[in-house]
C-alpha cells in the first residue's frame, strides 16, 4: 500500500511539477511532509541541501531519497524515480511529435503566462515551508541564512556557499 | 547510436550540479555543436517547450534529443542515461548516511545547511517577482501564502492555471469574431 501511494504522489508531482525544480519543491513538500507526512520539513530541507551539492534534478533526486526514506529499501526508491519520470516522458513525447503546431501557439503562450506567477509563489511556499524551529531555532541560523541570502544574490556560487553553511554548522554547533 | 545517445546523456547527469537550467548549456554543446544532431534554432524552439512543459528540464530536453535521433526507444535510453547517475549518488549518499546519523559532525553540519537552503530558494523567489506585473505580484504571493498556511495542494493552483490561460484565449477568440 506504501509503495501504490508512494508511486502515484511522484505520478502527481511528475504530472504537474511546472515552473523548474524548485516550484516542484512546494509539490513535492505537499504531498511527504502535508498529506503523508512521511518526512519532517528538517529532513525535506536534509534532501534539498544534498540535492543542490550532487548531480541531478531536484524532483529526481528527492524522489530517490524521499523513496528510500519512506520504504526503508531500494525498490521504494526506484518506484518513486520512475513515477517522477514517466509523465515527463510521456508527455515530452507527445510534444516532440506535435512540436511544430505546438511552436508559438497562442493556448500554449497564454497558458504558459498565467503559469508563472503561480509557480513563482510556488517557489516562495517552498522557502516559507521551512520557517520552523527545526530550521530556525537560533540566531546562528538566522545569520547563515542573511549571508547566504547575500552571497547568492550578487551571483555567488550555490555550492560552495553550502559547503561553507556545513563547516560553519560544524564548527558552531 | 543508441549506445552514443546514452553516454552523452550519462555524462551531462553525472556532471551536472545544481538547477536543471545548469544542464543546458552542456546539453548544447554536446548536441548541437558537437554532434551535430541539431539545427541551433530548432534546438532553441523545443527546449522552449521543454522548458514550459511539466518536469525537470533536463529530463525534457533528454526526451526530445533522444526522440528526434531515435524515436521512443532513443527517449527512453536518453532519459535512462540522465537519471542513471544521479539516481545511483543519492542511493549511495542516503544509505551510507543512515550509518551517521547518529554522528554529532554530521548533525551539525546539516543545522548549518538547513537556513542556507532556505537562502538558496528565497532568492529566486524574489528575482522571479520583480519582472511580474503588479497584480501577478499580488497572486504570487498569495498563491505563497495560501500553500504555506493551509497546506492547499499545489495542483488546483496548477489546473487553476492552465484553465485560466485556455479561457482567456477562447475569450479573445470569440470577441474577435463579433
Amino acid at each position: 500500500m506504501i509503495y501504490l501511494q508512494l508511486f502515484l504522489s511522484f505520478l502527481k508531482i511528475g504530472f504537474f511539477g511546472f515552473g523548474g525544480g524548485y516550484a516542484m519543491l512546494s509539490l513535492v513538500q505537499n504531498e511527504v511532509i502535508v498529506r503523508h507526512t512521511w518526512l519532517t520539513g528538517a529532513q525535506f530541507a536534509d534532501i534539498v541541501a544534498i540535492s543542490q551539492m550532487t548531480p541531478g534534478p531536484i524532483a529526481i533526486n528527492s524522489a530517490t531519497y524521499v523513496g528510500y526514506m519512506v520504504t526503508g529499501n531500494v525498490f521504494g526508491s526506484f518506484l518513486a524515480t520512475l513515477a517522477v519520470c514517466v509523465p515527463p516522458l510521456t508527455l515530452m513525447i507527445l510534444i516532440a511529435v506535435f512540436y511544430k503546431r505546438l511552436h508559438k501557439n497562442r493556448y500554449v503562450e497564454s497558458v504558459v503566462g498565467w503559469l508563472r506567477p503561480l509557480t513563482t509563489g510556488l517557489i516562495g511556499a517552498a522557502a516559507l515551508l521551512f520557517l520552523n524551529r527545526e530550521t530556525f531555532g537560533d540566531w546562528i541560523s538566522i545569520v547563515i541564512f542573511a549571508v547566504v541570502f547575500v552571497a547568492v544574490w550578487f551571483k555567488a556560487d550555490a555550492i560552495i556557499m553550502l559547503l561553507l553553511s556545513a563547516l560553519a554548522g560544524i564548527i558552531l554547533y | 547510436m543508441l549506445w552514443r545517445l546514452f553516454w552523452s546523456f550519462f555524462k551531462i547527469g553525472a556532471f551536472t550540479f545544481g538547477s536543471g537550467y545548469a544542464m543546458i548549456p552542456m546539453i548544447e554543446r554536446e548536441v548541437v555543436d558537437r554532434k551535430r544532431w541539431f539545427e541551433k534554432e530548432d534546438f532553441y524552439n523545443q527546449l522552449s517547450l521543454a522548458q514550459s512543459a511539466p518536469g525537470p528540464v533536463a529530463l525534457n530536453t533528454a526526451v526530445f534529443v533522444g526522440y528526434k535521433m531515435q524515436g521512443w526507444i532513443g527517449a527512453l535510453v536518453a532519459v535512462l542515461g540522465t537519471v542513471i547517475p544521479c539516481f545511483t549518488i543519492i542511493l549511495l549518499i542516503v544509505v551510507f548516511l543512515g550509518g551517521f546519523r547518529d554522528n554529532s559532525y554530521v548533525e551539525a553540519a546539516f543545522k548549518g545547511l538547513r537556513p542556507a537552503v532556505v537562502a538558496l530558494i528565497a532568492v529566486p523567489f524574489i528575482r522571479m517577482l520583480k519582472p511580474l506585473r503588479w497584480p501577478m505580484v499580488f497572486l504570487a504571493i498569495a498563491v505563497a501564502l495560501l500553500v504555506w498556511q493551509t497546506g492547499f495542494s499545489p495542483i488546483w493552483l496548477i489546473l487553476a492555471g492552465i484553465l485560466a490561460g485556455v479561457a482567456e484565449v477562447l475569450i479573445k477568440n470569440r470577441r474577435n469574431v463579433q
